[in-house]
């Protein structure tokens, strides 16, 4: 595949690797979290971890949507399509995540409620066209990269006059999300999660640029380097975070170039600014209210606000116990470090939203990396690549 | 003169007819549609005889049952269509014992209302298909619903066959030091029906592998008998079908992500449609596990059929007790391939 497979070379991988492998320094660990669920993602899939010296880690991030939906805006959705009777269309990322009461989108589907599955905000406005009868929902989730089409289509439905479609919003903000890791007592007094620098978002920087994160970069002194999700693109960018540590720099480096400028995407911003403003708070998994982190539907358009059409109050429900997604996705944990990974929480049946989407970090361990906590030997009798047994090495 | 008329039945209207309950209903109308449909396409003695089921003398040795439904949306796809896919799906069900398939039976579940002209295409595909493969389907039935019970037509086969002596080919037999292979290029049949899927269609002229394969396999069990495992990576793909044989056989696998077949389009469609290949769907390929010094003859064997001309061996069978099934990554890594979690595309085949 032309301009896809130049991003998954592996001689060009190994050659990065081998350049990290001679810059990073003895003694030193460099701890980076990737923001994005994408590269999360990406470095599971194409076993990057693997590639990289020992004393660079990596730190799962909060960036994935579906992962830092709260509960109780899960149970709005599913009572928006059983107890209003509207068609509601959601990404399918978001069927399976568990709601109250032992629901998710998925299992009211089953028990009759009406949930359709869309690829885009577009299709949802479709389902609205061909059924004027009923009132049909957008389940509207995302960071900044999917705000701009929820955008569009609530200016194209009230340019179509279609009254019976409108939005629930979920959309949320990417740099408060990063202050509010910045500014919590882990990271900030206590240091019990060390955090040396950032791989900043691909998609979401195409659309806010590179300029939002020079405030991180200045003020709390950490390196940032905006990355695109090719595996490649995240070598590339911890080569760039080791060298910024290595010289004492804090700047925002832009290694995904291809795509992102220091502006953004200016159209999109301006859609965005006139169909949404802030909120003042907002429920996040994992870091509870943050501050202005969230967009919702200005008073120009409420009538297609889902919340102001059928008044949705919002109810705040606490997570299971066990259930560690609130530490993870603060990077105060790794998957593995909770008790139900694995056991009780598995893709089949997730306890929390990080084992649900495949860019949730226990997901993506559970999936493409788990092998890495038993250990494996081959028929030859040779150890996992990396040589270094983690945990029983099985006969 | 006779004062008894001839008998006269008007034809079944196969331009502009749709099917109504009387089609299933066990009268007239029901005897008319399976004398001038499915017997007719399906001509064999067996069906001829009339009977509700066909007598015939088994041969000696091992036989092989194996039944599939099918459920297909949409009916008609590139490459095929629900009535040849049904043919295929079982025959490559009874292949993959490594049996020689013997006869068919079809089950079909009409909806009251579905064009006659189209159930005449799907009949005809099959009865074609079933005379490519040389296998006849010898009984069946036919069950109309009302409207909105069903989705125009689902058909379930049963196919029986036979085994040579000397095969022994289980899911539970692979062993750490086997090879595995494939036997050509994956996701083919997934991504042409996802191409025409209604919220998602987008163009491509990758058509599905819908294809018997019990030709291949007899050339591939006449060359290499030890070969141990054999099926079709159908609903799953790839993926899953590893995954399985790693249970079965308590082992654990490696392939290796560089040398499985996938062809370019499909890694495209896949790249954006956010799937992976190796859990894409196909209907007219096999996964082949033989110990590793037979591997290099039985790819030989493979290459030289029509049906195998992409043939790859792409990892080697391990000994590890989580079963896990693991790929070394183009990029260099390591990663498991681990089963799939949901659903990556429903009604498939």
């Amino acid at each position: 595949m032309k301009y896809i497979d130049e991003f998954r070379d592996g001689e060009l991988a190994r050659s990065i690797a081998r350049r990290i492998g001679a810059e990073v320094q003895a003694g030193r660990s460099y701890n980076l979290m990737e923001f994005c669920g994408g590269h999360t993602h990406a470095i599971s899939r194409y076993g990057i971890k693997d590639l990289l010296p020992s004393n660079v880690n990596m730190i799962h991030g909060p960036g994935c949507p579906v992962c830092v939906l709260p509960i109780g805006r899960i149970d709005n959705a599913i009572r928006l399509a059983t107890e209003n009777k509207a068609i509601v269309a959601t990404y399918a990322d978001t069927m399976r995540v568990p709601a109250s009461g032992g629901l998710s989108l998925m299992k009211a589907k089953a028990r009759g409620a009406d949930i359709r599955m869309v690829y885009s905000a577009a299709d949802a406005l479709k389902i609205a066209q061909d059924n004027p009868a009923r009132e049909v929902v957008f389940f509207a989730i995302g960071f900044e990269t999917t705000t701009p089409p929820t955008a569009i289509v609530i200016r194209q439905a009230r340019a179509l006059d279609l009254r019976n479609f409108s939005v629930f919003c979920n959309h949320v903000l990417t740099p408060s999300a990063i202050t509010h890791i910045l500014e919590s007592p882990e990271v900030r007094e206590l240091g019990t999660v060390p955090l040396d620098g950032f791989i900043g978002p691909a998609h979401v920087s195409t659309v806010i640029g590179s300029q939002p994160y020079e405030y991180f970069a200045e003020e709390y002194q950490r390196p940032v380097v905006i990355a695109g999700f090719e595996p490649l693109d995240v070598m590339q960018a911890i080569l760039m975070l080791v060298r910024q540590l290595n010289d004492g720099r804090a700047e925002v480096e832009n290694e995904f170039t291809r795509a992102v400028t220091r502006e953004g995407n200016e159209k999109a911003k301006a859609l965005v600014a006139e169909v949404f403003e802030l909120r003042r708070s907002f429920e996040w998994r994992g870091l509870g209210e943050v501050p202005y982190s969230a967009l919702r539907i200005k008073d120009a358009y409420a009538g297609f606000d889902a919340e102001r059409r059928f008044g949705i109050t919002y109810r705040s429900v606490a997570d299971n116990k066990a259930c560690e997604c609130g530490a993870i996705l603060r990077g105060v944990r790794k998957p593995t470090d909770c008790k139900v990974f694995g056991t009780v929480c598995t893709p089949e049946n997730p306890i929390g939203s990080c084992m649900v989407s495949s860019e949730g970090a226990c997901a993506a361990h559970y999936t493409y990396g788990r092998f890495k906590d038993v250990g494996i030997r081959t028929a030859a009798g040779t150890p996992a690549r990396d040589g270094t047994p983690r945990g029983a090495v099985m006969p | 003169m006779s004062a008894v008329k001839k008998d006269y039945v008007r034809p079944v209207d196969f331009r502009h007819g749709r099917v109504d309950m009387t089609h299933g209903g066990g009268g007239r109308a029901m005897a008319q549609l399976i004398d001038e449909l499915f017997a007719a396409n399906f001509a064999n003695e067996w069906l001829a005889q009339g009977n509700d089921g066909a007598v015939f003398s088994a041969p000696a040795g091992r036989m092989v049952i194996a039944t599939d439904s099918h459920v297909v949306s949409p009916l008609f796809f590139p490459g095929g269509d629900i009535g040849c896919l049904s043919v295929h799906g079982t025959l490559n069900d009874v292949a993959m014992a490594g049996a020689r398939p013997l006869y068919l039976a079809a089950s079909f579940i009409l909806e009251e209302g579905f064009p006659l002209a189209d159930l005449k295409r799907i009949v005809e595909s099959m009865a074609h298909a079933a005379r490519d493969a040389g296998v006849p389907i010898v009984t069946g039935d036919t069950k109309v619903v009302e409207q909105g019970k069903g989705d125009g037509v689902f058909i379930t086969t049963t196919g029986f066959g036979v085994v040579p002596p000397g095969i022994e080919i289980s899911g539970d037999r692979a062993r750490p030091g086997d090879a595995i292979l494939v036997s050509g290029t994956i996701g083919d049949h997934g991504v042409a029906i996802m191409s025409l899927r209604e919220n998602l269609s987008f163009e491509t002229t990758i058509e599905s592998d819908t294809a018997a394969l019990h030709g291949l396999v007899a050339a591939m069990i006449e060359a290499v008998p030890s070969i141990r495992c054999l099926r079709d990576p159908t609903r799953g793909g790839l993926g899953t079908t590893l995954n399985e044989f790693a249970r079965q056989s308590g082992v654990g696998m490696l392939i290796r992500e560089a040398a499985i077949p996938v062809k370019a389009q499909v890694n495209a469609a896949c790249e954006f449609l956010g799937l992976d290949p190796l859990y894409v769907a196909n209907e007219g390929k096999l996964i082949a596990i033989c110990p590793g010094a037979d591997a290099g003859r039985l790819l030989a064997v493979m290459r030289g059929h029509a049906r195998g001309a992409d043939a790859a061996i792409i990892g080697e069978v391990v000994a590890d007790a989580h079963r896990f099934v693991q790929m070394e990554t183009a990029f260099g890594g390591r990663r498991v391939v681990d089963w799939l979690t949901g659903e990556q595309l429903p009604r498939i085949c």
